[in-house]
């Protein structure tokens, strides 16, 4: 855990532990650019965020937060520049990143026409988890996301918070290095989102893994991260920790006037992420959630 | 937790091991058949159309008699193309799963997975292949009650098998590939269903090749049914012979295969864009 936090004037941040190691990197990017035809969603972006940390990417629709989400993962491969996942290059080494990586999307990955165990053992056979391993895996993963008494039930007759916990579970099978949460707990109510919260909370603390998340709930960035960057036109305004951005406002600064400081309050036009497909399904995840 | 705190990265996550693929392809095909076995009104109500094209339109062109045949009664000779249409019908639709799934973010899930592209692929060829295999044995009990002339041996089985499934596999790879370019429901069903009727009428699934005018035949012998419907007739019925021979058949049906796997492989991470 990082508990020194400075920025320089590129937006960089240098984090040193109390012993003055300075941490293993878990996702750094260098000039990561995506352009669409004449829009540059994510531009020239060069930043890292350290190992064990959970990091929140917070920012407008539009700001360019899904593409670059989407060109870690390996989803969407970059115009230029390249990132590192865990050491390995997301253009030149695709497979051993996806190896690394855990995922989940904003929308509903989880199959409702299965049971929660259906979908963790699908999910285990894809991360080539051998045989011998993968009933303990999935009991460990169920009981840790405290699934285990709707395991044979269809994802069908879950709730949204269950089918969060679940689709975290099939993505940590493998225990990856690293976890994407694309808005995390869109759509979901606020006992279920602080069930999501434990156990994300507890995935950091138990596997040391570095979570790397989007989301547009200033209360929850405040909560979970231990960094934040807010991300506008495709550019990283400023990363640091929830504290210090709001130290910089003044005392009585929350996260939400950090987010209007940085973005501004004009409403964004542009079609990144908002487009009709984004928002029909963020809205269509939201719906079926709650 | 109380377990043991687990190791990142296990030897077997670090490197890929030789029946790595296999097992993720046949994930992606599990995946795929435990929902039909969850629910399979789909394979009963894809009964349909065969009972229809057999028990109708069968019934009535055998008293016709204007289809000439080679000797074989009229049902016996378009049992094996209705065989070859409701695996055609069944699987050139299946690309709109994909695009289902894109939009729920199943596909997401699975192609951010160390899963090769090519698994992914095939393996929902092989799901729809297990679905073809279904509809095979419905449409032999159809057949056998409307006193079909059916060839039953192991030979003859196990080949009508292959020929069903290979179909299957390349007509639901096309239609991955359909959905990979258009990547909208209502376009999927207006293209599926511009192809669908032509595939069917230019191929010798229910008239002999001999039949059709010369653009037609130019057609149909670049249309796969063609060959899969070759091999069925020569497989299926008693009687039944092939007008390519089952080298050619098998062989064009797996070149094609090979070409559309290859396409698809390339196209599928473009659904999500």
């Amino acid at each position: 855990m990082p508990d020194q936090v400075s920025v320089d004037s590129n937006a960089n941040v240098t984090l040193k532990t109390t012993n003055g190691i300075e941490p293993a990197i878990a996702v750094q990017t260098i000039d990561l650019t995506r352009q669409y035809e004449d829009l540059i969603a994510v531009n020239h972006l060069s930043f890292s965020a350290t190992t064990g940390t959970i990091f929140g990417l917070l920012g407008p629709n539009g700001a360019g937060k899904s593409t670059l989400i989407k060109m870690l993962t390996t989803l969407l491969p970059p115009t230029s520049g390249t990132a590192l996942i865990d050491g390995f290059d997301i253009v030149k080494q695709p497979r051993q990143v996806r190896r690394r990586i855990g995922y989940v999307s904003q929308m509903l990955s989880a199959d409702g026409d299965l049971t929660g165990y259906e979908n963790l053992l699908i999910s285990a056979k894809l991360y080539g988890i051998p045989r011998s391993e993968r009933a303990r895996r999935i009991a460990q993963s169920l009981e840790f996301m405290e699934l285990s008494n709707a395991a044979q039930k269809s994802v069908r007759h879950y709730s949204g918070g269950m089918i969060r916990r679940l689709e975290i579970a099939q993505s940590m099978l493998h225990r990856p290095a690293v976890l994407f949460l694309d808005e995390p707990t869109v759509g979901l109510d606020p006992v279920a989102k602080r069930a999501v919260w434990a156990r994300i909370q507890a995935l950091r603390g138990e596997f040391d893994t570095t979570i790397f998340m989007t989301t547009h709930d200033m209360g929850e960035a405040n909560r979970l991260c231990d960094i934040v960057a807010f991300m506008h036109s495709g550019r990283i305004l400023v990363q640091d920790s929830p504290a210090n951005l709001k130290a910089q406002l003044g005392p009585q600064a929350t996260l939400g006037d950090v987010f209007i400081h940085y973005a501004g309050t004009a409403i964004s036009e542009t079609v990144e992420e908002g487009d009709w497909r984004n928002v029909s399904s963020t809205r269509g995840t939201a719906r079926r959630l709650g | 937790m109380s377990q043991a705190r687990a190791v990142p990265h296990a030897a077997w996550a670090e490197h890929t091991r030789p029946l790595d693929f296999l097992r993720q392809m046949e994930a992606v095909a599990e995946a795929d058949i435990r929902k039909l076995i969850h629910d399979p009104v789909e394979l009963f109500t894809r009964m349909i159309q065969p009972v229809l094209w057999l028990g109708i339109f069968g019934e009535v062109f055998s008293r016709a008699r204007a289809i000439p045949t080679g000797g074989l009664r009229y049902l016996d000779f378009m049992t094996p193309g209705v065989l070859a249409q409701s695996v055609l019908f069944g699987a050139i639709f299946y690309g709109i799963s994909l695009i289902w799934e894109r939009d729920l973010g199943i596909v997401h899930k699975f192609l951010a997975s160390p899963t090769p592209r090519s698994a992914l692929v095939l393996g929902r060829s092989v799901s729809s292949m297990a679905r073809s295999v279904c509809q095979m044995v419905l449409v032999y009990i159809l057949a056998a009650l409307l006193g079909v002339n059916l060839r039953i041996s192991f030979v003859a089985i196990i080949g009508v098998t292959f020929a069903v499934m290979l179909g299957s596999a390349i007509f639901s790879t096309f239609s991955l590939i359909a959905a990979c370019i258009v990547k909208s429901r209502e376009r999927f069903m207006g293209i599926g269903q511009v192809l669908t009727m032509p595939l069917f009428f230019a191929s010798n699934a229910i008239y002999p090749l001999s039949m059709m005018p010369r653009w037609l035949k130019a057609i149909s012998v670049v249309n796969p049914l063609t060959y899969q419907v070759d091999a069925l007739r020569g497989l299926m019925v008693n009687g039944g012979s092939t007008l390519f021979g089952f080298g050619h058949d098998f062989g064009a049906l797996i070149a094609t295969f090979a070409i559309l796997v290859a396409i698809a492989t390339t196209l599928y991470p473009k659904i999500i864009t």
